[in-house]
């Protein structure tokens, strides 16, 4: 626990990702599998069924748009009426109050996948299969990160390996506080055009919270009243539309088609 | 030995064509089990299911069998609390057909979740918020007390009667029933409303999600009202098939029309509340997510049709049936066996085309179809239920005026009673 934390000062960690400079090169989802320990599904597994705790979609074509758009979706870890934190029935969801980071107990799962219901991004996925590696990549593990098991759901929870590493690294030093650069999930710092950005949003000064108060930055779905800390950023209008719509498009191509 | 298992006056056909009979739904049973140990043993990957799919034809089982077990708590509730007589002839049917539901769904739901060794975790760190929780604990507890009211049906078999304990047993069992019936009830309400509560509380899934009352969304009260009022017509749509097969008269009329209004009635008073539900979301829950309530059924094939059907179709015209006074005894099962249809079509919206609809602007319209195992383990469980039903009609008092109406009925066709040993039957 940091200072800040120990003090009632509340962090909350998000992140913000600027739409407009993602090329979509997925670079985010390698980083996050490799440093989850996610396992790859097997052959000919739909890609439904994969296991990402970050997930690139792809928008554009509808009406109105000049492009396309890659938008990097992760738990948004919602701090109002957390969605899968209410319904889970064992208490398996938690939304930790000290830094308002949504986690799986992966241990008290009992996989029924209410949550994965609850979730309106569609951030978390299930262990269909039981956690297999190619013979030697076993070596290669994060040893921060313990695997899980079949039958259990996992989502992002912004590299929680890394959180108490950089704790453990600061009570070494004898700090109590954690320097911003100190504590960044994977995702953030594999991305090459650095679209994403991590920290505190509770933090008035820090980057994140300038840019999630920037005019471009919106949420997806924010009128659900869950209120994500993930923003992201667009100079696009019909970017920001598609975090606010949901059904209207798809809704409309379909009744013209 | 057969014979002596038999009820006496209960005339059934003999025990070889009964076991032909059941040989297929053995057979089903079988490899339901097979589909089951495939799905234990090698986990979830063999179903359809995936991460946006999450629940399938088990669930929409699951809810659909509970609806239509509540013929056994509302049954009993309406005999032992209500002292409804009429319903004394059925009531021992709704107990086993209770259970038979019940037990199902506990099944499906052992098979649906992915680390089932794991389900007393929801005893030991319960999430008081969730809705889960509290089916997970009134289904466990209901199942016990429909265990418990399905003993002494078992013990009045003819065989156990000689045995002077079992008598014993099931005379004390017989006193408590009023208790379990008033247990049945109240946990029944819970859990019915809390299968409701499962998804009108999915803030992330405005087509499901509802306006609260109190502790519970408006799901809660319109599935414990729409299956108290399916419980007594799926009653009288067994009872109907189970005649039929049987060549036995099994209800008087005066406890089918009983049953038959008491469905309309709850049945009118229901499609009267989803009506102004329906209301409400168009109105004020979908508009208030951002959401215009008819862009959800832009989607094909879950068009506009199908909100009418479940309202209309399969509501709002049974109930005018079963609650008409006027209505001949013709109409009352069609119109039964459609009010039972018209649940499972709301069981099916709220599961199924929920989870098809998108919620992301840039993610796409899904669609599920169930794998081989699935519709196995399905299978496997509708067997089950033809088998302990069918053993427990052989064997067990179901019906308690059937010995008296047969005779009834053939005293008014002049067949002399003495012929009836040679009367084949078909269960």
């Amino acid at each position: 626990m940091t200072a800040k934390e120990k003090n009632g000062k509340r962090v909350r960690y998000g992140m913000v990702i600027d739409v407009d400079r993602c090329t979509g090169c997925g670079a985010c989802m390698i980083a996050c599998a490799v440093e989850n320990n996610v396992p790859s599904t097997p052959p000919g597994a739909p890609v439904s069924r994969a296991l990402h705790a970050l997930r690139v979609y792809r928008a554009g074509g509808g009406p109105g748009a000049d492009g396309v758009a890659f938008f990097p979706v992760s738990c948004q870890h919602c701090e109002a009426h957390t969605p899968c934190v209410s319904v889970c029935p064992q208490n398996a969801v938690e939304l930790d109050p000290k830094t308002g980071i949504v986690s799986q107990v992966a241990s008290r799962c009992l996989g029924c996948r209410y949550c994965m219901a609850a979730c309106p991004y569609h951030a978390r996925s299930f262990n269909w299969w039981d956690p297999t590696w190619p013979k030697g990549m076993e070596q290669a593990l994060n040893p921060d990160v313990s695997p899980r098991m079949r039958g259990v759901v996992e989502k992002c929870n912004f590299c929680h390996g890394r959180l108490h590493a950089a704790r453990a690294q600061a009570a070494d030093e004898g700090r109590r506080d954690l320097r911003p650069d100190e504590f960044q999930p994977a995702c953030v710092e594999a991305c090459p055009t650095g679209a994403m950005v991590f920290g505190d949003l509770a933090d008035e000064g820090s980057e994140v919270a300038r840019l999630a108060r920037s005019p471009a930055a919106f949420r997806l779905l924010e009128r659900l009243g869950t209120e994500p800390k993930v923003y992201y950023l667009s100079k696009r209008p019909w970017v920001r539309q598609l975090g606010q719509a949901s059904l209207q498009r798809r809704a409309e191509e379909n009744t013209d088609g | 030995m057969d014979n002596l298992l038999l009820m006496r006056g209960g005339r059934r056909s003999p025990l070889r064509g009964f076991l032909i009979r059941l040989a297929p739904w053995a057979a089903l049973l079988t490899l339901g089990i097979y589909s089951a140990y495939l799905i234990l043993s090698r986990g979830l990957n063999q179903t359809n299911m995936d991460n946006r799919f999450v629940f399938g034809l088990w669930i929409f089982t699951d809810l659909g069998v509970i609806a239509l077990g509540a013929g056994a708590f509302f049954t009993g509730a309406l005999l032992y609390l209500l002292k409804r007589r009429e319903l004394k002839a059925v009531i021992n049917s709704a107990v086993v057909l209770g259970f038979i539901c019940y037990s199902s769904a506990v099944v499906l739901l052992a098979l649906d979740v992915g680390q089932p060794l794991r389900a007393w975790f929801t005893f030991w760190h319960p999430n008081a918020h969730s809705m889960l929780t509290e089916v997970t604990f009134c289904i466990s507890c209901y199942l016990f007390v429909l265990t418990v009211e399905y003993l002494p049906v078992i013990l009045r078999n003819r065989r156990l009667r000689q045995v002077p304990l079992f008598l014993v047993l099931e005379f004390q069992l017989h006193k408590v029933m009023p208790i379990l019936a008033a247990i049945g009830a109240f946990l029944s309400f819970f859990h019915q409303g809390s299968l409701g509560g499962l998804f009108g509380v999915l803030r992330g899934r405005p087509f499901a999600y509802r306006e609260g009352l109190a502790l519970w969304p408006s799901t809660f009260f319109l599935f414990i009202l729409s299956a108290a009022a399916v419980g007594p017509s799926f009653l009288l749509v067994i009872t109907w098939i189970v005649s039929k097969v049987s060549g036995r008269r099994l209800m008087p009329p005066e406890a089918r029309r009983l049953l038959a209004r008491i469905s309309g009635y709850m049945l009118l008073v229901y499609v009267a509340l989803k009506g102004a539900d329906t209301l409400v979301w168009i109105n004020w829950t979908a508009p208030a997510a951002g959401l215009h309530p008819f862009w959800f059924y832009a989607y094909q094939p879950f068009g506009t049709w199908v909100l009418f059907s479940e309202i209309v179709l399969f509501g709002l015209l049974p109930a005018l049936i079963l609650s008409s006074r006027r209505s001949r005894g013709r109409w009352l099962v069609p119109a039964a066996a459609t009010a039972c249809a018209g649940v499972l079509l709301n069981r099916f919206v709220m599961t199924i085309q929920t989870l098809s609809l998108p919620t992301l602007a840039f993610d796409g319209f899904l669609t599920y179809i169930p794998s081989w195992q699935e519709v196995a383990a399905f299978a496997g469980i509708l067997a089950y239920g033809v088998l302990v039903y069918s053993v427990s009609f052989r064997y067990l008092p179901l019906y308690a005026q059937e010995r008296r109406l047969t005779l009834d009925s053939k005293a008014e066709r002049h067949v002399p009673v003495k012929e009836e040993r040679h009367v084949s039957v078909g269960v």
